[in-house]
Formats: structure tokens, C-alpha cells, sequence
């Protein structure tokens, strides 16, 4: 580049690049790259693309065991379900974008995690979506919200794939950050899995799907950098979802793929035709020349540069086998895509980029792929962290009126009900679901089998700010907690790590413990973590996101009439209490409903008591004990049983409970949030076969009650050191206030 | 039997309506592409659910151009069955084959749940194994349901019993809160003047199974199965 050091600083920064880094690139190069090269290492080298500050960390993480088909790396991951059959799935984030414009940012997070799943040659049959939110007093945050939900609803829907769950936590910190990460899940031939690799020298590379626009340029660049005020003028980064090319696409991509036609494929997400064409030549160890000339196009002008960098939607390339080009073409026309051969695989480890007869980029694939810059970063708590966990119990009164108290809490639209969300999304189409949205884990059958799959997505950032180590195994735990409620035994995890900004070292300290914390709580359960996604960068005007490391777990259940259902389902069963509950009011819903507080530490995990809990929990469910299963967490004790009266499809019912306060607070026992704690519903005639298992087993457990009647009633006993107190409310008046809050906030105008 | 399951560039309930005849009632089904221009050997045809075309302009709009449109006419018109669900129903309004038209949902949202709907007219090829003013419990997924037509019209559909589900309660009332769509009257189906064209917005394919927790849907399959098997002979082919 004929530049001067002025005109180069002003490149790089609009680059989101350092000089280091572009000193590499020349080392690289043997020479100064031009306008076009320097995009395409900008886009490749970005933190979103290359992982730079977090992959020293992530290599920590377990990613193997004898389910593991495929590991992090590709498209998305792949575990092993018998019967020949593999479930293939990942979680990405599409925040940035989703701030900017919220139904587009959505509706194309969606499109793009449907692609990753369906490339790797599985047919994607469930969508679940973990959703933050600031505050519903907010107008923007309202609209932020019915955006997203509508960006969803509207590309889902039109793909046919069911959004099955999800969870959405609302948190003032997430004003100027919501996040919105979307999970997908596919069946696959475990045989039969195609991978984005450039193999066999001469090999035809293919284009196909919609048509290369302007839209979306350094997308990848955008979502690795933090925002300020001007962030609105950020909008034309943002790609426009269509989400009828993108069935069209997944049509002909698995009609393709049944036609052994293929060799790779890979979609063009972020950094579009630069990352899909370098990384499956770096896969292979081979080059690529790519032709623009014969890039589809949406209008005519477009610079190489445009070209190798745009982001438009629902664009595959594929290399496919010497000679089975026509059959390629035939397939994409008959699905009406655009489709073209543009370039072929090489030897010489370069991608070759060539516009109009003329070479305008040559670079190492491997360079732009894998040899992006790698970062230490410094890590240090921050200071403000011990105030904190700081949490002086004694200063706060405990809970005096407990039937407001539970409304208040049953109100917060983090607890209430999300069916006005659910609704807007299909989620029964393809006719798999069991268990649809609105327990602890949404199940899906697996047709040809008797299998069925569970999925749920969690994270509490409020334990992760709080410690983001003992966070994000609550976080672990949970997700597994869920999943075994649901009569699953998890298999599987992808992860979808939210944080601020890495070159801060007390955000870079959050996202190292939380690794570990999730390292530790992952090698214990022997659950494998086979794909994921780091979104850095969620911070406004210096304000960071709470860490948000999103966990999208899956579960395999042998017999899918054995899925079971969090709500109660007889009058007259027995309510068993498993676990053992603490003073664990830190970091609760509770406490911040109604003490405005955000503090404390978060409960107390055993590794060792949640596995021997998930294991017994799992083992009666499907020996048939139970007729229910509740993982207690947000809001405690009382709401979750409240849940377990009202969450149920068509009846509620009524329950009477008798609960010990021991030496605890009243405020602990009902809403504190201890975890390794189940909530069962069983016929009388099982209960005390099922007490005397679990003494066997060493796990605490109790009849606290009996399902039945239209009053909701806990009545708590006098204790060692506190007054009792008593919940007593009509059921219906429990469930006008959890089913409706939502709702209710949304509608202020 | 032999059922023909129409693929619309962006059906996306074709499968699962494929799963219910072959899977669930051990029929045959043939997946006839849209540019299909022949019906010949089928016995039945369903335009399943989706959105075809992206539902781009207006829902159905721009299906009712694709070739099998014209061999669909052909075949209601000799009397063969045919029967649309969702946007299925919507290509039919479109195509003309049923009368009427369909607006948003009065929410402007998207809905999907469980609905009831009573069965308004027993006699149908349709619903000939349901009791009449029987409540079935189907599911609904749509963001355009809220079926309009003129009131000459509506007085003929109801003149005729053409009118063959309207929501209602679970036990049955047809009520202004039991309405998911804003639909005129209630209506969830609507069958041709000569009965043997149907459309439905609820998915009876969705609730066809006992796994699933609901085997309500399956009635209106096994009742135009079991009117297949009676047809006079002439009806065979089209």
C-alpha cells in the first residue's frame, strides 16, 4: 500500500487492528498487504473470527468422552445417540447486531446457527434461545424485546424447525447489551457427517444460495468491539435474514448431501466468502483460487473487497467431488438458488483471489485461518469485588408478609410465565415435541427411534458476577439438574460465553475462573463440551454485561414415553422435598425483588451431592416412582413449587405444605436458592419405598406435602431462632400472577 | 391407499403430514413436487402447512401460480378430496377453490397453542368419524388465521353447512374469548359448496399420536380414509 504512518494509522484502526499485528501480516506476506488483504485479515484475525484472547483458555476445557463424534473446530459438534444416529448441535450469540436492529439481529442469529447445524449434514429439529433484557420499565427495552422475539418467531417459523425452549433473565445491566444466543440442534447418519474441508487438489469449490450484497461488511468487526453512543450509526453491519432462501438452502444442501456429490461445505457466516474459503483449504492443508468474476451478485459496482467481506445471508460454499459439477448445479436450480462454480482446490496452501483476470489477493490460508494473533491477557479481580460477596444478613429484616412476598416474586419477569414469548415461536412443528415449553427441559422425539432428546439453555450472570467460578458450576449443575428432571441423562454441552471487554483484566479475570469453574464442573459430571461460541466485547461506554457464560445442554432419554414433566398431575400425590436447604439468599431473585440487592455469594455447590441427587433423581423416574420432577432454583423453595401448581398445560392444582424452618430465616427457607434440591409429586403408595431409597442413597429427602385443593398453602413452624410463617393464597390468584406479569410489563406504553 | 402430500417451494408441515398417512395409518404417500402437472393414481391431496414462497406479497399468493395448482383444480372438480391445512388452507382461498379470504390475527403476533374447535358439520368426507358438536382439542400455528369473507357469503356458508369447525371452550361454547384469530364467526374450517374441498387452520397432523399426547387430529384423517373407502367407483383417478 502506497501509504504514508498517518494514513496507515487511520487503515488499521478502522480495521480494528493493532500495529503488531499488522507487522505480522506483512512478516507474512514478505510485503504490505493491499486494501483487499488487509479486510480479509481484519475480519479473520477479529476477536469474534479468531478467538484471540480466549483460546490459551478455552484449551482447557474437556471436549472428549466415547459419545464425542465431533469436537469444537467444525461447524458444530456431534454425540453419538446409538441406533446409528448422531445428534449434531451448537450456541451462538448474535448480540451486537441484535442491539443495533432487533428482529434482523435476531431473525439472522437464528438463520445462522440453523446453518451451522444443517452444513454438517443434519436436519435441524429444535431452536432454543437464551434471551437478556434490561429492565421492562424502559421503553427501548420493550422494544428490544418484541424485536427479538418477532426476529425469532419470523425466521423460525418459516423454517419449519420448532423453537422448543429457551430462557430469558431480565437485569438493568443488559440495557445497553441484551444478549440474544441461539441454539440448534440437528439428527444426523453418525456415517454421514460432512465437514468444512477443501480435500483433493483440483476439486471444484461452489457457490451457492442467495446472491453476495453490500450488507453486512465487517459484521465479524463490528461484534468484537464494544459500543458507544454512536452505536445506531453501526446499523448497515447489520445482515438481513431470509429465512425462504435459507429453507431453500437447507433443502438443497440435504438433497446434496444424499447424493454423494460432496467433498466439504461450509456456510459463510461471519466474514462470509474470506472465512468459509481459508478455513476448508486450512483444514485440509491445501490452497484455494477463488474467481469474484463469477460471484453471484445482488448489484453490479462491487469492489473484491466488498465481495470477499460481505455477510449476506444464506450464501454455502462447497467443494464437491471432480465432475459432479453439473449434478451440483442441477440440484441448487431445482431448489431456485443461485449457483455458480467460482474457483477450485490447489496445492499450494494459498488463497488465491482473482477479479476480472487480475490476482487482487494472494495470502497463506492457514495465516488468515489459524495463525491469527494469540493473547495473554492480564487477569485481576477488580476491587469492587469483595463488597460484593459482602452480604450482612443480620442488617436485613427477614420476610413478614409471605403471601406478597411470593407475589412479588412470582411477578418478576425473570420467574413469571414466558408464554406470551413461547407462543409467538412454532414450536410443535415436525411433530417431535413431548415436552414443549414451560418445564425444566423441552424434549424432543427422535422419529425411526424410541430415543427422544432433552435440551435447556441456563445461566445465572447474577452468580457469575458474584463469582464467576462458583457461577458457572451453578450454571453446570443446573443445566445437568434440568435435563435429569426431564428424565434425561446429559450427553452433551455447547457453550455460549457472553463477557465485556477482554483488555480489561478484571473482565478477562471473570472469563478465566469461569473457564475453570466450568472446566471443573463439566470433567465432574463426565459431560463433554463439543462446540461453542465467545462473544467478548459486551460493554457500552465502559459498562459491562454481568459474565454470562450460556449453557446449552443436552440429554438423551432411552424411552421417550419416560420424559417427564415439572408440574404436578394428581390431587391427593405426595410432595417429596430432595436436598438440603441452607441460608443461601445471596444473589437471589428474592433478594433482589425486594431488598434491591444484587449481592452476597451465590449458594453453596457440591459437586459430589448434586451427581449422587442427578443419579438418584434419574434412576426413579425411570423405574416410574414419580409423576413429577422440579429442579428448585430461581426464587426458591416457593416458587418453585408454585410452579409445579400453575406451569401445567391444562389444570392447576393446589398443594398444602408443612415445611420445618430449623434455624433458618424465613426469607432463606422460602425463596433462598440453594442448589442440588428436587422437587417430586408421587402417588401416596410410593412415597415410602422412595424415602428408604434415598436414606440408602445418602440423599436428604422429605414429604412436605400433598397436591390438592384451591388454595396454594405453605405453613412454616416456629424454629429454633424465628417466628414461622404462612403462605395462604387461591391458586387461581397464584397463577393470574405468574401467567400474566409478563405480559402485563410489556404492555405499558 | 395413496395420498398425495403437494411440496410447495417452503411447505414445511409436509413431512409431518407424510408422517401421519405412512407412519401412523400405514398408507401410501406420494411427495408431488410443485411443478408436478399430474395427480394421476392419487387418491387423496393435502397442501400442507408452511410458508410457500416465503408467504412473501400475501400468504398463498404466489403458490397458486405453481403448476399443481391447475391439476389440484382439476382433481376437486371431478370430486377428488382434497384438503388444506394452514397455509395450505390460505392456497385454497387464494386458488379459489373455498371462498373467502384470510387477514392477520387480530393479536398482529403469530400464534401458536392448543385450540378447541367443535365440529360444526359431521356429514363431511372430512369429519364423518367425529359426533356432531364434538370438541376437538388441535393445535394452531399462524400468523394470518383470521378468516374474512363478505355477509352474503357468510350467510351461504352457513345456509349450506359449510362451515365445518369453529372455535369454541373446551366444553364447547363458541366464544368471543374461545377465538385465537379474530376469525369471522368463529370459523376454524370451511368446506367447498360441493364438500369435497376442505380447509382448516388447526394441524390435525400435530395431534394424531398418542406419544404426543393428543390423538383428537387423527379423527379427520381416518374419517376421509374411511370416506375413500366408500367412494363410488367412479371417483377413483382423476
Amino acid at each position: 500500500m502506497n501509504t504514508n504512518t498517518a494514513d496507515i494509522k487511520d487503515l488499521l484502526a478502522q480495521h480494528n487492528l493493532t500495529e503488531d499485528e499488522f507487522k505480522k501480516i506483512v512478516d507474512i506476506l514478505g510485503r504490505e498487504p493491499n486494501l483487499t488483504e488487509l479486510g480479509m485479515f481484519s475480519v479473520m484475525w477479529s476477536e469474534h473470527c479468531s478467538y484471540k484472547s480466549s483460546r490459551v483458555h478455552l484449551k482447557k476445557l474437556p471436549t472428549t468422552g466415547p459419545r464425542v463424534v465431533q469436537g469444537p473446530g467444525e461447524n458444530a459438534g456431534a454425540v453419538d445417540i446409538g441406533d446409528g444416529l448422531c445428534v449434531v448441535f451448537k450456541m451462538e450469540s448474535h448480540n451486537h447486531p441484535s442491539f443495533i436492529e432487533p428482529y434482523q439481529g435476531a431473525a439472522t442469529g437464528v438463520g445462522g446457527i440453523l446453518r451451522d447445524v444443517f452444513t454438517m449434514g443434519a436436519r435441524p429439529i429444535a431452536l432454543l434461545d437464551s434471551l437478556r433484557f434490561g429492565s421492562l420499565d424502559s421503553a427501548k427495552n420493550r422494544h428490544l424485546m418484541r424485536g427479538v422475539v418477532a426476529g425469532i418467531a419470523g425466521y423460525g417459523n418459516c423454517m419449519g424447525v420448532p423453537t422448543v425452549g429457551g430462557e430469558v433473565r431480565f437485569d438493568d445491566i443488559y440495557s445497553l447489551n441484551p444478549l440474544v444466543n441461539a441454539f440448534c440442534l440437528g439428527v444426523a447418519h453418525k456415517d454421514k457427517i460432512f465437514l468444512g474441508t477443501a480435500a483433493g487438489v483440483g476439486n471444484p469449490v461452489i457457490y451457492f444460495g442467495s446472491k453476495t450484497g453490500r450488507d453486512g461488511i465487517h459484521g465479524a468487526t463490528m461484534a468484537s468491539d464494544a459500543f458507544d453512543d454512536d452505536s445506531d450509526q453501526k446499523r448497515p453491519t447489520v445482515q438481513v435474514g431470509d429465512p425462504f432462501q435459507e429453507k431453500l438452502l437447507l433443502e438443497a444442501c440435504l438433497e446434496l448431501m444424499a447424493n454423494d456429490l460432496l467433498v466439504g461445505i461450509q456456510d459463510m457466516g461471519a466474514a462470509g466468502l474470506t472465512s468459509s474459503s481459508c478455513e476448508m483449504a486450512s483444514r485440509a492443508g491445501n490452497g484455494m483460487e477463488l474467481d469474484l468474476t463469477h460471484v453471484p451478485r445482488r448489484e453490479p459496482g462491487m469492489t473484491p473487497y466488498e465481495l470477499m467481506l460481505s455477510e449476506s445471508q444464506e450464501r454455502m460454499l462447497m467443494v464437491a467431488q471432480a465432475g459432479k459439477e453439473e449434478e451440483c448445479i442441477r440440484i441448487c436450480r431445482k431448489w431456485d438458488l443461485d449457483v455458480a462454480v467460482v474457483g477450485k482446490v490447489t496445492s499450494d496452501g494459498l488463497l488465491r483471489v482473482i477479479d476480472q483476470g487480475r490476482v487482487v489477493a494472494e495470502i497463506p490460508a492457514k495465516s488468515l485461518a489459524d495463525d491469527g494473533p494469540r493473547y495473554e491477557r492480564p487477569y485481576s479481580p477488580p476491587p469492587y469485588q469483595e463488597m460484593l460477596t459482602n452480604l450482612n444478613y443480620d442488617s436485613m429484616p427477614d420476610v413478614k408478609d409471605a403471601n406478597a412476598a411470593l407475589l412479588s416474586v412470582l411477578a418478576s419477569p425473570t420467574i413469571a410465565s414466558k408464554r406470551w414469548v413461547y407462543e409467538q415461536y412454532d414450536h410443535m412443528v415436525r411433530t417431535n415435541t413431548l415436552v414443549r415449553p414451560g418445564s425444566d427441559a423441552a424434549v424432543v422425539r427422535i422419529k425411526g427411534t424410541n430415543k427422544a432428546v432433552a435440551m435447556t439453555v441456563d445461566c445465572n450472570g447474577r452468580y457469575c458476577l458474584l463469582h464467576p467460578y462458583e457461577g458457572t458450576r451453578l450454571a453446570v449443575a443446573e443445566a445437568a439438574r434440568n435435563l435429569v428432571c426431564s428424565g434425561a441423562e446429559p450427553i452433551g454441552l455447547t457453550d455460549c460465553l457472553n463477557f465485556g471487554n477482554p483488555e480489561r483484566p478484571d473482565i478477562m479475570w471473570q472469563f478465566v475462573l469461569a473457564i475453570e469453574g466450568l472446566k471443573d464442573a463439566c470433567e465432574h459430571f463426565q459431560i463433554p463440551i463439543v462446540s461453542g461460541n465467545v462473544s467478548f466485547y459486551n460493554e457500552t461506554n465502559g459498562l459491562s454485561i454481568y459474565p454470562t457464560p450460556m449453557l446449552g445442554m443436552v440429554g438423551l432419554i432411552d424411552k421417550a414415553e419416560q420424559a417427564m414433566t415439572q408440574w404436578f398431575r394428581h390431587d391427593e400425590d405426595a410432595i417429596i422435598l430432595l436436598g438440603k436447604t441452607r441460608d443461601d439468599l445471596g444473589g437471589s431473585e428474592y433478594l433482589k425483588v425486594m431488598q434491591h440487592r444484587e449481592q452476597g455469594s451465590p449458594p453453596l455447590l457440591n459437586l459430589e451431592t448434586e451427581k449422587a441427587l442427578q443419579d438418584f433423581v434419574l434412576t426413579v423416574i425411570r423405574e416410574g416412582l414419580v409423576e413429577s420432577a422440579h429442579d428448585c432454583s430461581d426464587g426458591g423453595l416457593a416458587v418453585a413449587l408454585a410452579e409445579c401448581c400453575v406451569s401445567g398445560p391444562d389444570v392447576r392444582r393446589g398443594a398444602v405444605v408443612k415445611l420445618e424452618l430449623g434455624a433458618l430465616r424465613r426469607d432463606a427457607l422460602l425463596f433462598g436458592e440453594s442448589s442440588s434440591r428436587v422437587i417430586l409429586s408421587m402417588r401416596p403408595d410410593t412415597v415410602e419405598a422412595l424415602l428408604s431409597r434415598a436414606a440408602d442413597a445418602g440423599i436428604p429427602a422429605g414429604r412436605i406435602g400433598t397436591v390438592g385443593g384451591d388454595r396454594f398453602i405453605i405453613d412454616v413452624a416456629k424454629g429454633r431462632l424465628n417466628e414461622g410463617c404462612r403462605i395462604d393464597l387461591p391458586i387461581d390468584r397464584v397463577w393470574d400472577r405468574w401467567a400474566h406479569a409478563l405480559e402485563e410489563q410489556l404492555r405499558h406504553e | 391407499m395413496n395420498i398425495g402430500v403437494i411440496v410447495f417451494p417452503g411447505s414445511n408441515c409436509d413431512h409431518d403430514c407424510e408422517h401421519v398417512f405412512k407412519d401412523v395409518l400405514a398408507q401410501n404417500v406420494t411427495m408431488v413436487w410443485h411443478k408436478e402437472k399430474s395427480l394421476v393414481g392419487l387418491d387423496g391431496v393435502i397442501l400442507p402447512g408452511g410458508f410457500s414462497y416465503g408467504d412473501y406479497l400475501r400468504t398463498g399468493a404466489i403458490a397458486r401460480f405453481s403448476p399443481v395448482m391447475s391439476a389440484i383444480k382439476e382433481f376437486a372438480k371431478s370430486g377428488g378430496l382434497v384438503m388444506g391445512v394452514c397455509n395450505g388452507f390460505q392456497i385454497l382461498l387464494e386458488a379459489g377453490l373455498l371462498p373467502g379470504a384470510m387477514l392477520r390475527n387480530r393479536s398482529l403476533h403469530f400464534v401458536c397453542k392448543d385450540v378447541h374447535v367443535r365440529v360444526e358439520n359431521a356429514a363431511t368426507p372430512f369429519t364423518g368419524a367425529c359426533k356432531p358438536g364434538q370438541v376437538l382439542k388441535i393445535p394452531i400455528a399462524h400468523a394470518e388465521g383470521n378468516y374474512y369473507t363478505d355477509p352474503v357469503m357468510l350467510a351461504g356458508l352457513q345456509a349450506n353447512a359449510q362451515i365445518v369447525f369453529r372455535y369454541c371452550t373446551p366444553d364447547g361454547r363458541v366464544t368471543l374469548e374461545a377465538n385465537p384469530n379474530g376469525s369471522l364467526d368463529n370459523i376454524a374450517g370451511i368446506r367447498s359448496a360441493e364438500g369435497n374441498v376442505l380447509g382448516m387452520m388447526p394441524h390435525p397432523e400435530r395431534s394424531a399420536e398418542e406419544l404426543m399426547g393428543n390423538e383428537d387430529g387423527r379423527l379427520i384423517f381416518t374419517s376421509m380414509l374411511e370416506s375413500l373407502r366408500n367412494r363410488p367407483l367412479k371417483m377413483v383417478g382423476a
